[in-house]
C-alpha cells in the first residue's frame, strides 16, 4: 500500500469566531506519488485546504499530517520543504530580475550552494521547456511561461508534494494546457504527489482522483469518469459540465449505446468508429 | 451609436528608438446594436483598440468615428467627457478600481463626474444594483467587505450608472468560477439586448465569442486577420491555427470526427443534441 503523504483527520476551520465554518470535520489522505485533483466552485472550501497544508492557516479542529509529521508552529518551516505551492497570479509571485534568478530564490533562502543551485536551475528550467529563457527578464513572457518558470523556482527545493491552486485560471486555453501537461509529466518522471485544485473539469481528466467540494465537505471522491457521469448533480453545485459528457448523453438520448463514459474527444470516436463498422 | 475604423494606425513612443506600431492600417465598422467580440494574442493590439473607443488615446494615422464623434491625430472632439458618458469601459478586473467607502458613493462616482442630479444617481444606482443582481441593503457596506465576485459586481454596476450607449468589455469573467462566469456574461448579453447597447467583448473564449456574439473580429499583430459571423470564422480551423488561435471545443470535435470517420457534419452553430441526431445517423449508416 501506498504511504500517506497528506493526511487531513476531521478538519474544521473558519476565519473568526463570528464567520461561518469554511470546512467542516474533513477528512482524507493524499498518498505518495498521486495524482490527485480538488474541484468546487468559488467558496467551496478548496483553496483553504491549500492554505492548511502548508500552515499559512491554522484549523480549529482536528489535525493536519504531513509525511507523518503534524502541522504547527514548530514544523511549518520543515513542511513548506516538501510541500511546493503555485498560485493563481503569475505577477504576484515573481522576485527575480531575470528567470534565473527567480528560480534560484527558493534555494537562496535555503541556503543551498552554488554549485548544487547552477545545476538545479538548469535540470528545472529544463524539465518545464524554459531553459532558453534563463537570461529573459519576466515581464517579457507569456502568462504560461511565468507559470512554468514559477514552477520550476518550486520543483528546485524539492519538495515531495507539488500544489497548484488555480495556478491556470488566468492563463489562455493554450496556456492552461501546456502547463498541464507540463505537470504531469514531471510528477511521472520525478515520483512526485501533484494536486491541482481548479473549477475546470475538462483540465482534470488526468488526475487519478477527484476530490469534489461543496460547502466546506467532500461532496464526492471518486475517478474522473465516474465524476463525469454526475453532470447533473454537478450543474446543481456550480460547477461546469465537459462539452464531450453533455454529447455523450444526447447521443445515448439518440439511441446510440457507448460501452463507457468517454473522458475525451478521442475515446468518444474511438467508440463511434467501432460501433459504425459494426453496421 | 456605429463605430468605425478607417485606416488606423497607432504607433507607441514615435520617433524614439522603442518606436513600436500596435495597431496598422486597421479599418472595421461595427452597426449600431451589435455584439461583436475581439479575440487575439497578447500584443494583438486589443488594448490599444479599446483605448480609442473613448478617446484615452488618439489614431497616429487615420480616423475613429463614435457615432457623431470623430477622432484623428490632430482633431481631438472638444466633447471629449460626452463621449466618455456615451462609452462604458469595463476593464480587467475592474473590482481593483473599487475605492471609495460605501458602494453607494463608489456606484455615484462616475455619474457625478458627468453632472447628473442627486435624485437620478440614486434612480440609477437602484437600477445598476438590480441588473447586477445585488441587494440594495449592501448600499452603505464598504465594497471591500465583498466576496471577489460581488465586488466585480459592484465595479460593473459603476459603470452602468452612467448609462452608456457602447459597453466595451475587456475579459470581464477572468478569474471567476464556471457559474460565475455564466451569470456574468447573461447579464451583459441580456443588457445588451435590453437596453439596446453596442458592445464589444475582448475574450480569449471562442466559446463565448460563438455563444453571444453577431460579429467577431480577430486581430494579429496589430493587424485585421479575419472578420465575419461567428459560423464563418470558425469554420476556418486551419487560418486560425496558422495564427494560434484555437476554435470552439465542438468545431475541434466535428473535425476530428470527419477525420475518424470520413463523413462531414458542416458546422451550422446547431445544438448539441441536432449534431448527436447528426452522429446517430451517419454511425448507424441510415443517410
Amino acid at each position: 500500500m501506498r504511504k500517506a503523504l497528506i493526511e487531513f483527520r476531521n478538519v474544521s476551520f473558519r476565519y473568526s469566531d463570528t464567520n461561518p465554518w469554511v470546512l467542516k470535520d474533513l477528512s482524507f489522505s493524499i498518498y505518495e506519488n498521486e495524482f490527485v485533483a480538488i474541484i468546487g466552485h468559488n467558496g467551496s472550501g478548496k483553496s483553504t485546504i491549500a492554505k492548511l497544508v502548508n500552515g499559512l492557516l491554522f484549523p480549529q479542529e482536528g489535525e493536519i499530517l504531513i509525511n507523518g509529521v503534524t502541522v504547527n508552529e514548530e514544523t511549518i518551516w520543515d513542511i513548506r520543504r516538501e510541500v511546493g505551492m503555485v498560485f493563481q497570479n503569475p505577477d504576484n509571485q515573481f522576485v527575480g530580475a531575470t528567470v534565473q534568478d527567480d528560480v534560484a530564490f527558493g534555494m537562496e533562502n535555503r541556503g543551498i550552494p552554488r554549485e548544487e543551485m547552477i545545476k538545479r536551475i538548469e535540470d528545472n528550467l529544463a524539465a518545464v521547456g524554459m531553459l532558453d529563457y534563463r537570461l529573459t527578464e519576466p515581464h517579457r513572457l507569456s502568462g504560461g511561461q511565468k507559470q512554468r518558470v514559477a514552477i520550476a523556482g518550486v520543483l528546485a527545493i524539492y519538495p515531495k508534494v507539488l500544489i497548484l491552486d488555480e495556478a491556470t485560471a488566468m492563463l489562455d486555453p493554450r496556456g492552461r494546457k501546456e502547463i498541464m501537461q507540463t505537470v504531469a509529466s514531471l510528477s511521472e518522471q520525478q515520483g512526485l504527489s501533484l494536486i491541482t485544485i481548479t473549477h475546470d473539469l475538462a483540465e482534470v481528466v488526468q488526475a487519478e482522483r477527484i476530490i469534489v467540494m461543496n460547502q466546506g465537505e467532500i461532496w464526492a471522491e471518486a475517478t474522473p469518469r465516474e465524476i463525469f457521469s454526475k453532470r447533473n448533480q454537478l450543474k446543481e453545485i456550480g460547477l461546469d459540465v465537459p462539452f464531450v459528457a453533455i454529447l455523450a448523453d444526447e447521443l445515448k438520448r439518440a439511441g446510440i449505446e457507448l460501452t463507457k463514459e468517454p473522458l475525451n474527444h478521442e475515446e468518444l470516436l474511438e467508440e463511434l468508429w467501432t460501433l459504425h463498422s459494426k453496421t | 451609436m456605429d463605430i468605425t475604423f478607417k485606416n488606423v494606425t497607432y504607433i507607441y513612443q514615435k520617433n524614439s528608438p522603442f518606436e513600436h506600431k500596435a495597431l496598422e492600417n486597421l479599418s472595421f465598422h461595427i452597426p449600431s446594436g451589435t455584439f461583436v467580440a475581439i479575440i487575439g494574442h497578447t500584443g494583438s493590439g486589443k488594448s490599444t483598440l479599446i483605448q480609442h473607443l473613448n478617446g484615452l488615446t488618439v489614431p497616429s494615422e487615420g480616423e475613429v468615428h463614435i457615432g457623431d464623434f470623430k477622432l484623428t491625430n490632430d482633431e481631438k472632439p472638444k466633447n471629449m467627457k460626452e463621449l466618455r458618458s456615451k462609452v462604458g469601459v469595463v476593464f480587467q478586473y475592474p473590482e481593483h478600481q473599487l475605492f471609495e467607502e460605501t458602494i453607494a458613493k463608489d456606484i455615484a462616482f462616475g455619474p457625478q463626474n458627468f453632472g447628473v442630479s442627486e435624485e437620478e444617481i440614486e434612480r440609477r444606482t437602484k437600477e445598476a444594483l438590480r441588473q447586477v443582481r445585488l441587494s440594495e441593503e449592501l448600499l452603505e457596506r464598504s465594497p471591500f467587505d465583498l466576496s471577489g465576485g460581488q465586488k466585480r459586481r459592484v465595479a460593473i454596476a459603476g459603470v452602468l450608472a452612467i448609462q452608456p450607449e457602447v459597453l466595451v468589455l475587456d475579459e470581464p469573467t477572468a478569474g471567476l468560477d464556471p457559474r460565475g462566469q455564466k451569470e456574468i456574461m447573461d447579464m451583459f448579453y441580456n443588457l445588451h439586448r435590453e437596453a439596446g447597447l453596442t458592445t464589444i467583448l475582448v475574450t480569449h473564449s471562442m466559446d463565448d465569442a460563438l455563444k453571444y456574439a453577431d460579429q467577431i473580429l480577430i486581430l494579429n499583430k496589430g493587424t485585421k486577420f479575419m472578420e465575419g459571423t461567428p459560423i464563418d470564422v470558425f469554420r476556418q480551423k486551419e487560418a486560425l491555427q496558422s495564427v494560434q488561435l484555437d476554435v470552439p471545443e465542438v468545431v475541434q470535435f466535428l473535425t476530428s470526427f470527419e477525420e475518424k470517420m470520413g463523413k462531414p457534419i458542416n458546422f451550422s452553430n446547431q445544438s448539441i443534441d441536432e449534431i448527436a441526431t447528426s452522429i446517430s445517423e451517419i454511425v448507424k449508416g441510415v443517410e
